[in-house]
């Protein structure tokens, strides 16, 4: 049986490009489940593949004191959607690292809901998009902390950067807590390079237009810095970041 | 070879530096030091370049060259370096990439060949065992993770691979250890003392001077120089402190 077809009146489906994810919605309607058992580990990192578009839809259930690293470049030339639904049993620490790469009319959305319903569970979530054109990037992420998940701490930090003026950045981080004890932090920028790194680098020799395009790629890169195996992710990504730069 | 004459600037419409008058000829290591908020650091940001700080009077020439009519890559590239009182981080970059696109942006600057990723990389290496750095940390992110006084001993390294002809060291000593103190006094000479070359450096203590040995040494007092001579001068300063030995 297929799910019935999303509409933009779902939150979670508002500046999705429905018009494309019609003709393959019924190779994803249904998630995909991954369950990491108590104390066990997983980091894994979500490359592009080569099609216009490109849908991943995954529920993660994390286990006792269970981790979750997941590293994603989310950058299709019309419609890319990474949807994630996190669960998060006590102690347990989830971690996700993602890029929007958008170019031309392209859509990318990092859409997740990160649910903690056990005690001291942690979870982080870092987005950078950088766009331009007249490229759509979003991230909409819930935090849902559940009656009885004290000592909760997740943290969401989201930046675009639009290197043209039609481009357009959604970022949404949301908040739904019922519990008492818990640290819940968010942060969303869109816009300008750091100026003193700016500084530095041209203090250092480089051009204007040299170090911004250095600094776009540490932007980016960034994300992957603590990535076990991230040697496909940075060179996709840098890949990425020469067809928008 | 750096001739700063009257010097006004503002930073945010606030006068800091009120004539600042000095010059450093070739061979030559000067010593700026100066209580807090005298205008130090804002002396080293001008001659850089960094945006909002405004010069309102007088001027500033390089080898003859009117200095603050250069975008600072243009400084970089003609030579003067910045050692910076807070080295800035730069994450996803490594220091490998950055000094190499640095130094190759300089090199194409001035009609020069690029050095290749093999022969910059040994150059790299080299400058970094001089110091006494791991050149481990050359692949990690740019200052990301370095403790105070690592990020310090990577200013030095950057300037061991740049090579400049001018050298503004902003408080290169703060955060060292008596023995990083001691390497890096010892890299200010070997990279900087030549008769083309010259060093401004700005500094809180008279113990970096012990190593480095500067020809001048000039006191900044609410943006002006008040008073000018040799290290006694800074050993004065040490012992009586500002008041005492501007009086």
């Amino acid at each position: 049986m297929t799910a019935p077809f999303p509409t933009r009146k779902q939150e979670e489906w508002r500046y999705a490009d429905l018009d494309a994810l019609q003709p393959v919605w019924e190779r994803f309607s249904e998630p995909m489940t991954v369950i990491v058992g108590a104390g066990e580990e997983l980091e894994e990192v979500w490359l592009p593949v080569a099609e216009d578009v490109q849908v991943r839809r995954v529920s993660l259930a994390l286990g006792e004191g269970a981790k979750a690293r997941l590293f994603m470049l989310n950058t299709a030339p019309v419609y890319g959607r990474i949807e994630l639904e996190v669960t998060l049993a006590q102690g347990a620490d989830f971690e996700l690292f993602g890029a929007n790469i958008g170019t031309a009319l392209s859509t990318n959305e990092i859409v997740t809901k990160v649910k903690h319903v056990g005690i001291g569970g942690r979870s982080r979530q870092t987005v950078r998009s950088v766009l331009n054109g007249k490229a759509v990037g979003s991230y909409l992420g819930k935090v849902e902390v559940a009656r009885g998940a004290q000592q909760t701490d997740a943290e969401q930090s989201v930046k675009a950067m639009l290197l043209d003026r039609g481009a357009t950045a959604n970022c949404k981080p949301e908040l739904e807590i019922f519990a008492d004890d818990v640290k819940c932090a968010h942060g969303a920028t869109v816009g300008e390079l750091d100026a003193m790194q700016l500084f530095y680098a041209e203090s250092r020799g480089l051009d204007p237009a040299s170090a911004r395009a250095l600094l776009l790629e540490g932007f980016v890169m960034g994300l992957w810095d603590g990535a076990k195996d991230g040697d496909a992710i940075r060179e996709a990504a840098r890949e990425a970041l020469r067809s928008v730069v | 070879m750096l001739r700063i004459t009257n010097l006004h600037a503002t930073v945010a419409d606030k006068p800091i530096l009120n004539g600042v008058s000095l010059t450093v000829p070739a061979g030559e290591v000067h010593a700026i030091m100066g209580p807090n908020g005298s205008g130090k650091s804002t002396l080293a940001y001008v001659l850089a370049g960094r945006p909002g700080y405004e010069v309102s009077e007088g001027g500033a020439t390089f080898e003859g060259r009117d200095l603050l009519a250069m975008e600072p890559h243009e400084r970089a590239a003609a030579g003067l370096f910045l050692g910076f009182q807070y080295p800035v981080e730069i994450p996803g970059i490594s220091y490998l990439q950055f000094l190499r696109e640095s130094l190759n942006s300089q090199r194409r600057a001035r009609g020069q060949d690029e050095l290749s990723a093999a022969d910059f990389i040994k150059v790299a290496r080299e400058q970094a065992k001089l110091l006494e750095m791991d050149s481990e940390m050359l692949k990690r992110p740019v200052n990301v993770g370095f403790s105070g006084g690592e990020k310090k001993r990577a200013e030095m390294v950057q300037m061991g691979i740049l090579a400049p002809r001018f050298a503004v060291l902003d408080e290169t000593d703060s955060g060292l250890d008596i023995d990083a103190l001691r390497i890096v006094g010892e890299g200010i000479n070997r990279i900087m003392r030549a008769p083309d070359k010259g060093v401004l450096l700005i500094t809180h203590y008279e113990r970096l001077l012990e190593h480095v040995r500067p020809d001048r040494v000039h006191v900044l007092q609410a943006g002006r120089i008040t008073r000018s001579g040799d290290i006694e001068l800074a050993r004065d300063l040490e012992r009586e402190g500002y008041t005492e030995a501007a009086a």
